[in-house]
Parts: C-alpha cells; sequence; structure tokens
C-alpha cells in the first residue's frame, strides 16, 4: 500500500511540473493544482497511513495523526485562493497583453529561441 | 583606561573639523591638530610603563558570541608605528594648511586625513585580531577618500578605485586568514595568538592561512606584484602621498608581518616567501624609480622598493634583520615624510612635477634644496645620515642568512644591485631638480615656500642627520622597546656608524661609487629601457574590471532572460539536485516499518487518480478536457483522504475541488481554448525528463518516510484537545486553538487573495470567443429549467448544512473552512442557475466586507482573551443549559471559528462572484468600487444583453472599444 501511495504521489508530481514547465498560463495553472494535489497527499502522508482512525476522540482508540491533517486543511484552502489568484493573473496577462504567454509580451516571434 | 583615550580622542578629533572650518583655516587647523596632539602626548605618557616592562592593555567586551572585544594593546611596536603615526599626521596637518588652494574644502581633508589616522591607530593597537581587521577596512575606505579627494579629476577617481579593489581584496583574504588562524588557536586574542606560535605552525592548514594573510599584507603594503595601485595612488594630494605612503597606509602591511611575526615567522615558507618577494619588489621598484620622469612617481615606486627592503628583512627573520627592519621603518617614515613634502613644495611653487620642466633650483630655492639633498642622500644610504645605518644593516642580514642555501650570495648580490638603482635614482632626483641647468621656464616662478610650510621638512630633515650621527643615543630605546615587543626577549645590540672595515661596507660603498657611475650613464639606461613596450598598469586593471562586469553581466543574462520557462527549469533542477543527493545517502530506501497490505479498491482508486493525472497531460493542449481530467484526480484525492482516516480533509477538499472547478472553467471562457503546439520535440523531452525524475525522487522520498517509523507530537494534542480546547474533534482543535494564530495568518492570505483578484478584475479588457473550440456557438438556453428549479430547492438545505457543519465542527469532522465553502457553493450554484442579475437583485451586497468582517471577528476573538489577561487566541469553553435545546457546549473558539467561516464565504464569493460579473454590467468597475451596482456606465442597448449572445463579445469596457475576439475560427 506504502508504495502505491509513493508512487501515485511521484506520478502526480511529475504530471503537475511537466505542465508547470509549459509556456502558456492555463497548463501552468492546471499544473500547479495538480502539484498542490500531489504536495498536500505528502504532506498528509507524513503522519503515516492509518485506516479507520479519524481524530474524534471517544474513549481509548488508535488515532491518526492529526497535525498533517490539520496543516493540510489550512493548505487546501491557501492553495484554492492561490490557483484562483494565478489564474486571474493570467487572465488579466491576456487582456492587458494581448496573448497567453507565461512571458508575457507582445512578440510571439523569436520566443522558441529565447528560452 | 588611558589606552582607550588614544583612539578615542583621535575619533572624537574626527568630528573637529566639522564645527571649526567657518572659523577660518588657521582655527580649523590648530583646532584639528590639538586632539591628536594630545593622543600623542598620552601614547608619550605610557613609555616609563613600558621601560618597566610592563604591558599596557584594556579589553571591553563588544562581541563576545565572534570572540570579538574593543581590546587595545600599546607593546614597543605599537609605540613606535603610534608615534610616527600621529607625529608625522601632525606634520602633515601642518603641511596641508599650506599646501590645499583656498578654494579646497580643507574641513572634508581633515576629516578624511583625521579618520585615516584613527584607523592606522587602531590597526596598530588593536589587541585583537578581528578587530585589527575591521581597522584594516577602515584605513582602505579612509584612503580611498584621501585619494580620492580631488575626485573632479579622473585620474584621483580612478586611482583611488584601484588602490580600494586592491587592498580591499586583499582585505577580504585576510580576514579569511585571521578566522583561519582564530580557529586554529582558539582565540581571536592577539596575546593568545602571539604565544601560540607552535600551535600554529603544526597545523595543516597553516600553508593557507599563511598565504592569505601574506595576501593582505601584500596588497596593503604594495608587494611586487601587488604594487601597482601605489604609483596610481599619486593622484592623491601631495600631503596624502607624504602620509599614506611614507609613515602609515603601506607600512600596514610591514606592520601586520612584523606583529605576526612571532606567531607565524618560524618556518621555511615564511622565509622563502616573503623575502623573495621583498626582494622583487625592492629590485622591481628601484629599476622603476630610475626611470620615471614624474617626482612624485620617482617617489612612489623607491617607496615601493623600500617596502620591498623592508620585507626581506621581515623575511629573514633573524633577530639582527629585525631590528633591522624597525630602524629602516622609522628612517623610511623621516626621509620619505620629508621628500614627499619637498616634492610638494617644489611642484607648489613652481607648478611643476616632472623633471623635464624643472632644473636649476637650487638658486631660487636654497634651503629647499639643501633639505632635498640631505633627505635623499639618506634614501641612497650615504653615510652619516640615517638611512646608512639601516641599509648597512640590512646588507650585513643578507650576508649572514642561511635562507637559499648554496644560493645564498644571490642575496647579497641583488641587494647590492638594489644599493646601486636607489644611489642611481636618489641622485637623479636632487641633481635634475636643483643642479641641473634648465631647459624651460617652469610654470611659476619659483621662490622659497612660506616659512613654515618647510618646518615639517626641516623637522624630518634635521632627524635625518641627528640620528645618522648619533644613533645609539637618540633611537636605542624605542627599537629596543619595539624590538622586545617582536621577538619576546631583549636583543643586546649597539646602534653604531662605524663597524669597521668589513663586506657591508664595501657593499655600501661599491653601491654608492656604481650608483653615480649608473646616473651618469642615465641617458644610455634610458635608452636600453625603452626598447621594452610598457604596460599601463590601469589599463589592464580596469580592462580585467571591466571583463569582470562583462562576464558577470552574461551569467546574469543567462539566467534571468525574463522567460519564466527557464526560471521554472532552473529551479527545478536545483530542487532535483538537492533532493536527489539527500535521498542518495538514504543506506536503502525502504525502512524497517512493515507495509500494509493492499485491496482491490485502493488499487483502482490509485489507477483511477494515475489516469486522471496522465490524461490531464496528455490532453493538456484541449484545455476543457484536460481541466475535466484534472477533477478526477482533485475527486480521487478527496477519496483518499476519507480512506485514510482524514473526514476533515475529505470534506474541505470535496468542496474546494468544486469551487476550483467551477473558478477555473469560468476563467478558461475568457482564455484561449487551446495551447497551440510550440515546444520543440527536444524541449519536451528534456521537460519530461526533468518532471519525471522528480517525481522519481518524490515517490522515493515519500516512500522512505513511509516505511519509517514517526516520531510524532501527535499525542500531545490527542491528550489535551478535550481537556484544553474542549473539542473532540482533534483536527478542528488544532485549527481554531492550539495553532489558532497560524489559522489566522492563513484566512488573511485567503482575504488579500480575493481583495488583491477583486483589484486585477477591475477594469479588465476581456477576450470572448463566440464559441467553443470546435466552432460550436454556445447553447442560448443560458438558465436551464431543472437546474433552476433544484438549486432554488438546494439553497434553504445546503445553508442548513452548512449551518450544522460548523456547529458540530468541534466535534465531528466540520467547521469554518468546510462549512465556509459549503456556502459558497451553494451561492455559486444560485448565480449559475439564475443569472447575475437574478441573484443580484435579491444578495445586494458586496463580498468585500464579509471577508474583511470575518478576519476581524477572528482577530478580535484573539485579541478578546488579553482582556482577560491571557495570552493572544487564548480559548475559553463552557457546557450551557439551554431550555427546550438541551446541554450545549460553547467555546471562544467557535467565534474564532466564526470569522474562518466569513472569511472563507466572503473570498470564496468575491473571487468567483466577481469573476462570474465580468460579462454582465454588474462587472467591478472603478466608479463603482464594492457598492451598489444597479446603476451602470453602459449604454442602455447592451445592459440586458446576455453575455454571449450570438456573434457579438457582449461585453464593452467603458474605455476600451470592443475588441473582435481572436478565437473566431
Amino acid at each position: 500500500m506504502e508504495s502505491l501511495y509513493a508512487i501515485t504521489t511521484g506520478i502526480l508530481t511529475a504530471c503537475g511540473l511537466f505542465l508547470t514547465l509549459r509556456g502558456r498560463t492555463f497548463p501552468v495553472v492546471v499544473g500547479l493544482t495538480l502539484l498542490s494535489y500531489a504536495v498536500n497527499l505528502f504532506l498528509f502522508s507524513m503522519g503515516g497511513l492509518t485506516t479507520d482512525g479519524a481524530v474524534i476522540i471517544d474513549g481509548p482508540n488508535e488515532y491518526a495523526d492529526p497535525l498533517p491533517q490539520a496543516l493540510v486543511l489550512t493548505a487546501i484552502v491557501i492553495g484554492f485562493a492561490m490557483t484562483a489568484f494565478a489564474v486571474i493573473l493570467a487572465m488579466r496577462a491576456r487582456g492587458d497583453l494581448g496573448n497567453d504567454h507565461v512571458d508575457g509580451g507582445k512578440l510571439e516571434e523569436s520566443r522558441e529561441d529565447r528560452r | 583606561m588611558t589606552l582607550l583615550w588614544i583612539p578615542l580622542l583621535t575619533l572624537l578629533g574626527v568630528l573637529i573639523p566639522a564645527f571649526t572650518t567657518r572659523r577660518g583655516r588657521g582655527f580649523c587647523t590648530l583646532a584639528t591638530a590639538t586632539l591628536p596632539a594630545m593622543a600623542l602626548l598620552l601614547t608619550l605618557s605610557q613609555v616609563p610603563a613600558l621601560l618597566d616592562g610592563e604591558l599596557p592593555r584594556i579589553a571591553l567586551p563588544w562581541l563576545p558570541s565572534l570572540g570579538l572585544d574593543l581590546a587595545f594593546r600599546l607593546d614597543g611596536l605599537s609605540l613606535l608605528f603610534a608615534i610616527l603615526i600621529l607625529g608625522i599626521g601632525l606634520l602633515i596637518i601642518f603641511y596641508a594648511h599650506f599646501y590645499l588652494a583656498a578654494k579646497e574644502p580643507y574641513g572634508r581633508f581633515y576629516t578624511y586625513l583625521i579618520l585615516f589616522m584613527l584607523s592606522m591607530l587602531g590597526i596598530v593597537m588593536a589587541d585583537n585580531l578581528l578587530l585589527l581587521w575591521l581597522f584594516w577596512e577602515l584605513t582602505s575606505l579612509s584612503s580611498f577618500l584621501l585619494i580620492g579627494y580631488w575626485s573632479h579629476w579622473t585620474d584621483a577617481r580612478k586611482g583611488a578605485r584601484m588602490a580600494m579593489t586592491v587592498t580591499g581584496a586583499g582585505g577580504l583574504a585576510l580576514l579569511a586568514g585571521f578566522l583561519l588562524l582564530g580557529d586554529m588557536v582558539g582565540s581571536f586574542d592577539l596575546g593568545v595568538v602571539l604565544s601560540s606560535a607552535d600551535v600554529i605552525l603544526a597545523d595543516p592548514r597553516y600553508p593557507i592561512m599563511l598565504v592569505l594573510v601574506l595576501l593582505g599584507a601584500f596588497t596593503k603594503s604594495a608587494q611586487f606584484p601587488f604594487q601597482f595601485w601605489l604609483p596610481h595612488a599619486m593622484a592623491a594630494p601631495t600631503p596624502v602621498s607624504a602620509y599614506l605612503h611614507s609613515a602609515t597606509m603601506v607600512k600596514a602591511g610591514i606592520f601586520l608581518m612584523a606583529r605576526l611575526h612571532p606567531a607565524l615567522g618560524d618556518s621555511e615558507l615564511w622565509g622563502w616567501l616573503v623575502t623573495l618577494t621583498g626582494m622583487a619588489t625592492f629590485l622591481y621598484g628601484a629599476w622603476f624609480a630610475l626611470l620615471k620622469t614624474d617626482l612624485k612617481a620617482i617617489l612612489a615606486f623607491s617607496t615601493v622598493s623600500h617596502l620591498g627592503l623592508i620585507t626581506a628583512l621581515l623575511g629573514i627573520g633573524s633577530p639582527m634583520a629585525i631590528l633591522a627592519a624597525l630602524f629602516h621603518i622609522l628612517n623610511h617614515a623621516t626621509f620619505k615624510g620629508a621628500l614627499f613634502m619637498s616634492a610638494g613644495i617644489i611642484d607648489h611653487e613652481t607648478g611643476a612635477r616632472e623633471l623635464g620642466k624643472l632644473g636649476g633650483l637650487r638658486r631660487a630655492m636654497p634651503i629647499t634644496a639643501l633639505l632635498t639633498s640631505i633627505t635623499a642622500a639618506s634614501m641612497a644610504g650615504v653615510p652619516l645620515l640615517n638611512g646608512f645605518l639601516s641599509k648597512e644593516m640590512f646588507f650585513t642580514e643578507t650576508l649572514n642568512t642561511a635562507l637559499l642555501g648554496g644560493l645564498g650570495w644571490l642575496l647579497p648580490v641583488l641587494a647590492t644591485l638594489g644599493g646601486i638603482l636607489s644611489v642611481a635614482y636618489s641622485l637623479r632626483l636632487v641633481h635634475s631638480v636643483f643642479f641641473k641647468p634648465a631647459k624651460e621656464a617652469p610654470p611659476k616662478s619659483p621662490h622659497e615656500p612660506p616659512r613654515l610650510m618647510r618646518a615639517p621638512v626641516e623637522f624630518l630633515a634635521t632627524l635625518c642627520v641627528v640620528v645618522g650621527l648619533f644613533p645609539a643615543v637618540l633611537a636605542t630605546g624605542i627599537l629596543d622597546l619595539a624590538t622586545r615587543a617582536v621577538l619576546h626577549e631583549p636583543l643586546d645590540f649597539h646602534l653604531a656608524i662605524w663597524h669597521g672595515l668589513n663586506l657591508p661596507l664595501a657593499m655600501s660603498l661599491a653601491a654608492l661609487v656604481i650608483g653615480v657611475a649608473t646616473y651618469g650613464l642615465h641617458q644610455h639606461v634610458r635608452r636600453f629601457a625603452r626598447q621594452f613596450t610598457s604596460v599601463d598598469s590601469r589599463r589592464v586593471f580596469e580592462g580585467c574590471i571591466q571583463r569582470l562586469v562583462a562576464s558577470t553581466q552574461t551569467l546574469t543574462r543567462q539566467l534571468e532572460n525574463g522567460s519564466l520557462q527557464r526560471y521554472m527549469s532552473l529551479l527545478l533542477s536545483a530542487a532535483l539536485l538537492l533532493a536527489a543527493l539527500g535521498v542518495v545517502q538514504l543506506p536503502e530506501l525502504a525502512g524497517s516499518k512493515a507495509t500494509q497490505s493492499l485491496d482491490s479498491m485502493l488499487l483502482f482508486g490509485a489507477a483511477l487518480m494515475i489516469f486522471g493525472a496522465i490524461g490531464t497531460v496528455v490532453t493538456h493542449r484541449y484545455r476543457l478536457i484536460s481541466l475535466l481530467m484534472l477533477s478526477v484526480v482533485g475527486l480521487v484525492v478527496s477519496l483518499t483522504f476519507a480512506r485514510f482516516s482524514a473526514p476533515d480533509l475529505a470534506l474541505t477538499q470535496l468542496s474546494v475541488e468544486v469551487v476550483t472547478m467551477i473558478l477555473l472553467m469560468l476563467a478558461l471562457f475568457f482564455l484561449p481554448q487551446k495551447t497551440p503546439q510550440e515546444s520543440s520535440a527536444g524541449r519536451t523531452i528534456r521537460d519530461l525528463a526533468l518532471a519525471g525524475t522528480l517525481g522519481m525522487v518524490v515517490a522515493s522520498l515519500n516512500y522512505a518516510v513511509l516505511t519509517r517509523e514517526i516520531d510524532s507530537i501527535a499525542g500531545f494534542f490527542i491528550a489535551n484537545s478535550v481537556p484544553g480546547g474542549g473539542g473532540h474533534n482533534v483536527v478542528n482543535v488544532i485549527l481554531v486553538d492550539f495553532r489558532g494564530f497560524d489559522t489566522l495568518g492563513e484566512i488573511t492570505v485567503l482575504a488579500l487573495a480575493g481583495l488583491a483578484i477583486f483589484k486585477l478584475l477591475n477594469r479588465l479588457r476581456l477576450f470572448m470567443p463566440h464559441s467553443d473550440g470546435e466552432g460550436r456557438l454556445w447553447s442560448p438556453d443560458r438558465y436551464p429549467m431543472i437546474l433552476t428549479i433544484v438549486s432554488q430547492a438546494l439553497l434553504p438545505l445546503a445553508l442548513l448544512v452548512a449551518a450544522f457543519i460548523f456547529l458540530r465542527g468541534h466535534n465531528l469532522p466540520g467547521g469554518g473552512f468546510i462549512a465556509g465553502l459549503i456556502t459558497a457553493v451553494a451561492l455559486i450554484l444560485v448565480y449559475m442557475a439564475r443569472g447575475v442579475d437574478w441573484t443580484q437583485a435579491r444578495l445586494d451586497f458586496p463580498y468585500q466586507p464579509v471577508a474583511i468582517g470575518g478576519v476581524a471577528i477572528a482577530t478580535l476573538t484573539g485579541l478578546g482573551s488579553w482582556l482577560f489577561g491571557r495570552p493572544f487566541l487564548t480559548s475559553a469553553f463552557g457546557h450551557f443549559h439551554i431550555p427546550l435545546i438541551g446541554d450545549i457546549e460553547l467555546a471562544t473558539a467557535m467565534l474564532f471559528d466564526l470569522g474562518v467561516y466569513l472569511a472563507v464565504v466572503g473570498a470564496t464569493l468575491m473571487i468567483l462572484a466577481n469573476l462570474g460579473k465580468l460579462t454582465t454590467p454588474h462587472r467591478p468597475t472603478k466608479e463603482t468600487p464594492g457598492i451598489s451596482r444597479k446603476e451602470t456606465l453602459l449604454p442602455p442597448g447592451t445592459e440586458a444583453s446576455p453575455p454571449v449572445d450570438k456573434d457579438a463579445p457582449a461585453i464593452t469596457d467603458d474605455k476600451a472599444p470592443q475588441r473582435p475576439s481572436k478565437e473566431k475560427v
């Protein structure tokens, strides 16, 4: 189970990172979202993977680690705020610059060889 | 305490010129000289104590954690240098009074000069290596100011910059050396360092440390090959040259070598490095002094040469060599100070410094001629003058040293050669200025300088003669103290003019005779030298600096070319390197913890998630499909949280997922629907490799963590949640209580993001497609009936669920974050089903105050605990019995959670609703920021039109004209 979890996290990370390396804003935002899933899963697993151990105190029980959960919970919400900000920024950039390339600018040509 | 007053008085002296310049130059000069004079008297008052064998010291802790103390000492070596620094400094102050032109800002000059004096005093008196280094850097800075004093003159600026760069770089090397030295000894205290020679010499890092320290000393003392800055520093006013380049600045390196000689000097490496550098400098300087035609340039190169002589003596390092070095420091300061001042007088009174323009000045300025002749003779080593004594001691030591072994005879030969050259250039200096008939009349008609301007020169020239005649009486005392400080034991020596007929005397005489002959053949020597192309060291230096700047600029352009993709790939490569290094260091990937078994549901979930992730990438050019793939991943992530005992996370992820998808779809409407194919195959492969490798590293890291036992602090939270926080849902208690401050920060960020987005949407210029990517027009059925009806029925239900989730959050999965997201989703659903107009008419309030109010409530709840004398965000709770409803528990954390709830609702709606309103007249504009937007500025015709109707983009911006969409197929 642990190996499957790790592999999934790794694949999510790789996919997210690949998209953040693209040249247009929308795939980058999608990549960031995918990456934040991966990061949340990774952080969440720092407390170990517990089955049937929700940390609702009701007598003696084996509980999951509540701290990563609390941290990831806020991370999810902040991640949403960040995605929203990035995507609106992308819209604004397109509105003001006329294209949706991550480097902005008005020049479309000779962009490939600058990288 | 007296000791502290010596630098302190000088420090105060820095301020004096600022207060006295308005009262006239004479007053200013006298006032400026007062404090250094007092410092000099204080220094001299310590002499009896020194003679009694005491070592006056004072140490005040400054930064004890760094080993830096404000510690001063005054041993014989410090005394010798302090007298030179303060004494010659005073002479220079008076000399500058006459030298500087009436219009020049003399107050500034004096301030720099005293600052420099202070830093030199600091170097020679410091009893702590780090303190010494601080003052060392201060001399670089203040000499930069002094050399560049005539800042309107390019040569002065460039010379100052060069001196600063070379000595500053040397200073850095010195710091590195000192840090190593302090690490070897375990202390930066000079006393400890000087008495730990055996520890230092045995340390394997000794050679590195020695080279670093010597780099500092050599750059400062203009030793070959760093000598080039000194001649260019001659762009300074002559009083500065006389002070910096005779007695102080360039002697700092010599001082350092003498100071550290007891600790570092007893090694072959020291002997070789220091002696050979010194000899090379001695000859190099002497040769170029003979070729130069500018008075100050000749003096500059002769200074380089004499510094080499002293360095060579320190390298030889025998007790008598140390004595000779110290004696020559004293003699050089007297005759070179006097010579520089004479050169300044000649320059000042004739307006020329070139030998070609000068000549026959003996008649116009006989006294100056006499003084210059005496001091130049002393420089040449003519008997009966002080320069002769120390130079003969130098010859003796070159004969006696065992250095160079079989080639030991080279040293005296080279020394004699240097002696010949110095006789020649001294003679040339005096002869061409005063005795040779002038070829042309100098710019000004020459005459004797003011009586007082000549006084410092007279004083120093007198010293040259009397010390030369009565060395035993005048110099023995101070030299005895100084050598004792360096050698740590008294040295039995006797200074005398006549040592009998011996080899050093023969060397001196030979130098004199051949030197005079060399000057006679001077024209031939010059012709010989002219064959060689001369290298302008300044041009080389400036070239190096420019190449350095150019190469750093190229590097910066490579790294920072304005392309986000370049930055991302560099960032990811760096992350990959660091993370991979970490994982590689694990002995093996799998830890000792037993792994749990798989089941089919897990396999299916993982497969679904991997499918979604890869699908997102594969379809990323078709953005809508890619987005749908992404939502698959998000949903499975939420199920994963549910599966692994995190109900709060599952609920949050689910609601955030909904909100994110709505957001991205709304945004996608305003962005191109497809991504053009523009990455080259090589680029795609590179990105795939980079992302893939990083993914593998992350997976390995995750696996490594998951298979190891973790020592968690979870126990504390689980144990204290109910008794301390009054809640059974530990995650929620952590959020609103234990780590409430974090949560407060996070909702603040959320609210700020909402506000920033609101601002970004303001007056946004929009591109809107009239159809989807395939060219199909948007559906005219904008508000489907089923959705409308269902959403209406759902709204109260959803709000009820939100209230329930909120209230139970402290004890069961739920809480402000989740309740807020559910509320926001319910409201967004109404917007979608009914349109902005309909909703706006019923929900007519802006969301910004809601978000800000939420943050305010959370903050005030936290502040409230101050009223009860508790720390910020302390929570209280209790059980209350309410009739009909029953027993309920109320906690202040709930109030905090209410703040979280409002902040989440406000921020989410601020983002989504405002984005949705973009295509309507209710969009954010500057005219109606955040207040009722019933009144719009749009032309009447557009008001009711649906946002995406037929061909025409319905939106207008008040200022920007309608723009045709780019996406027309």
